[in-house]
């Protein structure tokens, strides 16, 4: 009995710890899988090819720098969009809302974040982009800006709840100590409680924008899909195609081992990389925020 | 003068307040008007035929049962993957992991995981699941690509569930001569099950209504029957909205809004049932 109930333990302490380390055998599968899809690129077509600015794949032109511009564009407006509307909604939670409010708005906002992307994508279609093409009066709907304003809709839950996460676990005291001097609220938010949550601020703006770029199906329902490269300020008012979008779309009609169905992973790659190093720095700023706060308090 | 200055922040906050209170207003009625337009829109579309019937006529008209059962396999799918993966990992995490530079490897990794866009997940899937194993497109390969990408949420929410049960429940346990997993299993795992099962919710309501994983891993345009093995592939709901709005012309519109409907009732009823677990299970604790 005391036997087979130590060896029990053991079978499932191992099963346990194994089970810990999934994660990590999964994020070097993907990435594993990824290169062994996407490195023949390299050998198949040559790097000027790639960084050119035409991509077209049925004659062989696979220029990534249009769908790269493109990304950058739609994710710089989602962000602009989403920064200030997912702090000052933060702020508004954390420091500013009565109780009964913040328990209505967090599972509000909790909710956006669980909208599928593509339920946004369909408003997107049928409700924004008409509606923009009109406002606006453009010769389309579908552009880098309706893709920048959707993207910041699925931005902003991400940039609340992390950012607003940062602003309550600011001691009490720090607002004490300010207000006891003469500071009004509103000083205090921005001169003491916005600047002791900095690097969680930070990190909520950082992980929302990488939420932005990943995201798929909303852009390519509303961006147009035209792989032109987008450079000056007005080509947030014309169709684009983001990387994620290009992926989404031609990966179902390329042959399996061609070169369009490497190069297409090698986007992933590149969407793989943006992601890493965005989620690294983000949770370095993190690590080094807790380390400086056990500095303080102890 | 002074006063002056006293008046003036006053004024100052007054304004700040308001704007900020707007910024907030501005970002929530969105979510409420997406909600309430989709609701209003889609109820004309739903009746029983809706949703029992097969599409039919290039899915112009009739229902979208295999979507929705689609859909119910793919959840399911992901949760036999995800769900005992998920909450083994969570345990080793907050209960046997000591803090050190492996355990900090782990959770860099899960943290990428949470980050890494949903379609390189469809990719991955693509090439370890449906070339590299030979699953083909098939349920099997969408959910285990799904459950993939629903893990940092199961793991991250039932770590932190785990850690809210004090530590003097377990010291009571084993000093009464229990082993740890007895512990874990008897104690721990019961206390923190409300919290376990809202992040099991979250994760799973995720994982349904994601589009991008499974467009090459295991979804079908158009399928005249049910699947009847985990090697079939299969509609499902988000990717049959996707496809009737933006890849069958002249679509009807009711049936776009009654799709939309659907999907975002089975999502919002996974998150509302979550909420309430979560809040119920705080206003019950004693300790």
């Amino acid at each position: 009995m005391e036997k087979s109930l130590s060896w029990r333990e053991f079978i499932i302490t191992r099963l346990i710890q194994s089970s810990g380390y999934s994660a990590v055998i999964f994020v070097l599968l993907i990435f594993f899988f990824l290169l062994r899809e996407g490195l023949p690129t390299l050998s198949e077509v040559d790097a000027s090819s790639l960084l050119s600015v035409r991509w077209y794949p049925i004659e062989d032109y696979f220029g990534i720098l249009p769908l790269i511009s493109g990304s950058l564009m739609v994710t710089l407006g989602a962000a602009l969009i989403a920064v200030p509307f997912g702090i000052g909604t933060a702020v508004y939670i954390s420091e500013i809302a009565p109780r009964w409010m913040r328990e209505i708005l967090k599972p509000l906002v909790e909710l956006l974040g669980g909208l599928p992307s593509v339920v946004l994508g369909f408003l997107g279609i049928l409700v924004v982009s008409p509606f923009l093409r009109i406002f606006l009066d453009l010769p389309t709907g579908l552009t880098a800006f309706t893709g920048s304003l959707l993207l910041g809709g699925i931005a902003v839950p991400t940039i609340v709840s992390v950012a607003e996460d940062a602003l309550d676990s600011v001691p009490r005291a720090y607002r004490e100590g300010a207000w006891a001097l003469g500071a009004t609220r509103w000083q205090t938010i921005w001169r003491v409680t916005l600047p002791a949550a900095r690097s969680g601020v930070l990190t909520a703006v950082m992980l929302g924008v990488g939420r932005a770029i990943g995201e798929t199906m909303t852009v390519m329902m509303v961006t147009g899909n035209a792989p032109v490269l987008a450079l000056k300020l007005g080509s947030l008012f014309s169709p684009v195609r983001t990387m994620t979008a290009t992926i989404a779309a031609e990966m179902g009609e390329v042959a399996n081992g061609s070169t369009h169905y490497h190069v297409l992973f090698l986007i992933g790659i590149v969407l793989f990389v943006i992601s890493l190093i965005v989620n690294i720095i983000a949770s370095s700023v993190v690590f080094r925020a807790r380390k400086r706060a056990e500095r303080i308090l102890s | 003068m002074k006063y002056f200055f006293a008046q003036n922040r006053h004024t100052i906050q007054r304004l700040g307040f308001a704007a900020i209170t707007l910024i907030a207003v501005v970002t929530v009625l969105p979510i409420i008007g997406t909600v309430v337009f989709i609701l209003i829109k889609g109820s004309s579309a739903i009746s029983w035929n809706f949703l029992s019937g097969f599409p039919h006529d290039g899915m112009r008209a009739g229902g979208i049962l295999p979507a929705v059962i689609g859909t119910l396999y793919l959840t399911i799918g992901t949760a036999i993957f995800s769900v005992p993966l998920g909450i083994a990992a969570a345990i080793y995490l907050a209960e046997y992991a000591k803090d050190n530079q492996w355990t900090r490897l782990i959770r860099l990794a899960i943290i990428n995981l949470a980050g890494i866009p949903s379609v390189v997940y469809g990719l991955f899937g693509l090439g370890l699941f449906v070339l590299f194993l030979q699953f083909g497109t098939s349920i099997l390969a969408a959910s285990l690509t799904l459950s993939i990408m629903t893990l940092p949420v199961i793991i991250s929410t039932a770590e932190e569930a785990l850690r809210s049960v004090p530590q003097a429940f377990r010291t009571v346990s084993i000093s009464l001569g229990a082993t740890r997993w007895q512990t874990i299993r008897r104690i721990v795992l019961k206390e923190a099950l409300p919290g376990i099962l809202t992040g099991v919710i979250l994760g799973l309501e995720r994982a349904a209504g994601e589009t991008a994983p499974i467009l090459f891993t295991g979804a079908a345009f158009f399928l005249p029957r049910l699947p009847n093995s985990p090697f079939d592939a299969t509609m499902a709901l988000p990717y049959h909205l996707f496809v009737i709005s933006t890849q069958v012309p002249e679509m009807p519109i009711q049936i776009q809004y009654g799709t939309a409907l659907v999907l975002l009732v089975f999502v919002l009823t996974m998150n509302v049932i979550a909420t309430v677990i979560r809040s119920r299970a705080r206003a019950r604790r004693q300790w």
